[in-house]
């Protein structure tokens, strides 16, 4: 079974955001780039379903952007993917045309089993796989915390308000993971040594029509630095006073 | 006529739910500065509230109503909201960004061939077009965007656009019975989590850092909890060391959250648990560290300790309420 994983690059958590001088992106300087922890269950669960699997199944991953990307895509490989490819583009990219050059790759290679993190954690939408699956016709289920395959049917668990929805779908289809789907794997020297030696291949991202435009980048509105109220329980009563008097959320 | 502008309304175990009502709100705020008219859908089997959607001002509901639709379906959720929208010229689509909004919008929005924007916290007309604000890197950042595509679909983060009631408004409802709905993807059970409220829905949230020292003290933050009507909330910390789970976990890489209260006790406020719940209305820290980052975004303090102050503060609201 072909099985596809779709990653993107982001900046650390840590990352203090600062606005670019073009208002429109934040400034790069002193950002660590990382793969989006998101990424990491997918990989793990794509990993654990080949082992599963067996026979030739092969896991690509495959990721939308610069030259930048090919240590996250390196990073996976170095975690056990077979193939790493890279489609190139440096361009303003939304959601929709990023999936549909993922889309576009995946259908090309003929995977039927897609897993992509349930979000990047920049532009924190939340949709990419939903869109690849539904480009490729494909079913699909997010925001999975638990995922088993036999044969072709999928019965997945996925988080929702107050508890988890199980569903049933049939391959083809698209997963996207969710923290607590597994515990993704750290790369074994041995991986990190034959990723070293493999090559990503590099193709141009597919150029469809974007139709989102980033009018203004800013920061929150910055808060007024609270009021410390006291070091112990008698300030309990001012604090509850506030909470009903001023702030009137009790 | 004029043109359209649709709510897509979340329905779950046959309720409307509040953010529902929030999504029918914007819509007919939006509707009204566009001059364009709002309707609203909804998919599923028998549903108890559809009247109580008449206060907010939308002029037509639709139900799309079969009895295996009872549970969400998102093959067939999204195959009839998109065939809906397309037969009835809808040229905008307002989503909850609930687990349910973000999995569905998408999907409508290649069948439309429409623009998204998710998880909106500001939607404004200017010069007949909608600007939405957006939070991006964890709220972090926010950013502006339009959309240029002939269709566009918005999804509003529940909480932030308050339902709004319009005087003397109806609504007049329409059950239109669909046939053979596309069942290739469905859910066949719900496994219910023991927690009362889930952060992500909650008004107030009670949220306990590793200053709680341990899972056994927990249910200090559950009593307050309990006495305010509010969801139990944890940092990253605590549920990695496995006191509480991942549910409940806000921030980056847990719930995003947007409640009128949060109560942050034994919290330090590192960048990724702040990313998660920032936004916020009201911010309360209880830390017995008065340098502690999340004092930089409560409105009130106390700088002392979670052990002498939640018991305190549990007593001093059970007074207030009885
Ligand atoms: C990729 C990534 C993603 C992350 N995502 C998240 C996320 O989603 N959510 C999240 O929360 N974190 C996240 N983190 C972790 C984050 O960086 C912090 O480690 C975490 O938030 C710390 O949790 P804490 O405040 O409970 O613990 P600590 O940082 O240990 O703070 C405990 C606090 O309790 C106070 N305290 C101790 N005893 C008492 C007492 N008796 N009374 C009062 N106060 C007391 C201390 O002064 C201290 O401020 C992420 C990190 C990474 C790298």
């Amino acid at each position: 079974m072909k099985i596809a994983v779709c990653v993107s690059q982001v900046p650390d958590t840590a990352t203090r955001i600062k606005i670019g001088s073009d208002h429109k992106s934040i400034d790069p300087t002193g950002v660590t780039l990382i793969i989006n922890p998101y990424d990491e269950f997918a990989i793990e669960e794509a990993l654990k379903t080949k082992e599963k699997v067996g026979g030739d199944s092969l896991v690509y991953v495959i990721s939308v952007g610069d030259d930048s990307v090919k240590e996250t895509l390196r990073k996976a490989l170095a975690m056990g993917a077979d193939e790493a490819i890279l489609l190139k583009s440096s361009g303003n990219k939304d959601s929709l045309a990023i999936a549909k050059a993922l889309s576009d790759e995946i259908k090309s290679l003929g995977c039927e089993l897609v897993f992509c993190g349930k979000q990047s954690v920049d532009f924190d939408s939340g949709i990419t796989g939903q869109l690849v699956a539904e480009m490729l016709g494909y079913n699909c289920v997010s925001v999975v915390v638990d995922f088993k395959l036999d044969g072709n049917k999928i019965i997945a668990e996925r988080e929702i308000e107050g508890g988890r929805e199980v569903v049933e779908t049939e391959l083809p289809a698209v997963v996207t993971a969710q923290k607590g789907l597994n515990e993704p794997r750290y790369a074994s020297l041995k991986g990190i040594m034959a990723a070293k030696k493999k090559t990503i291949a590099e193709k141009p991202a597919f150029d469809s029509e974007v139709f989102t435009e980033i009018l203004d980048m800013h920061l929150p509105p910055s808060k007024q630095p609270g009021r410390i109220l006291g070091t112990d329980k008698s300030a309990v009563p001012e604090l509850v006073r506030l909470l009903r008097e001023e702030a009137k959320v009790i | 006529m004029a043109e359209k502008i649709l709510a897509v309304l979340e329905q779950r175990e046959g309720n409307l739910k509040r953010v529902s009502f929030e999504a029918a709100s914007v819509a007919v705020s939006l509707a009204s500065q566009l001059g364009f008219e709002a309707e609203a859908v909804v998919v599923g089997s028998e549903i108890n509230n559809l009247n109580e959607l008449s206060k907010y001002g939308i002029s037509k509901l639709t139900h799309l109503k079969n009895e295996l639709l009872e549970n969400y379906s998102p093959s067939a959720y999204s195959e009839m909201i998109a065939l809906f929208a397309n037969e009835s010229g809808a040229k905008i689509l307002i989503f909850p960004n609930t687990a349910m909004g973000v999995d569905l919008a998408p999907r409508v929005s290649v069948k439309l061939n429409a623009g998204i924007a998710m998880d909106c916290m500001k939607l404004e007309v200017k010069d007949n077009d909608i600007i939405a604000t957006r939070p991006v890197y964890a709220g972090k950042s926010l950013i502006d965007v339009k959309l240029k595509s002939g269709v566009k679909i918005f999804t509003i983060r529940p909480n932030v656009f308050r339902p709004q009631p319009v005087d003397s408004a109806t609504v007049q409802v329409e059950i239109k019975q669909v046939e053979n709905p596309n069942l290739k993807t469905k859910v066949t059970a719900f496994k219910k989590s023991e927690g009362k409220i889930d952060v992500a829905e909650a008004d107030i949230i009670v949220s306990g850092g590793r200053g709680m020292k341990g899972p056994e003290n927990f249910h200090l933050i559950e009593e307050l909890a309990e006495v305010l009507g509010a969801a139990v909330g944890a940092s990253r910390a605590v549920v990695d060391a496995g006191w509480r789970p991942h549910r409940e976990q806000v921030g980056q890489t847990g719930k995003t959250v947007s409640p009128s209260l949060y109560i942050a006790c034994g919290i330090s406020g590192a960048i990724q648990h702040l990313a998660g719940m920032s936004s916020s209305k009201y911010i309360v820290a209880i830390n017995k560290d008065k340098d502690a980052p999340i004092f930089n975004v409560a409105d009130y303090g106390i700088a002392g300790d979670v052990f002498e102050i939640l018991p305190a503060l549990t007593e001093e609201i059970k007074k207030l309420k009885s």
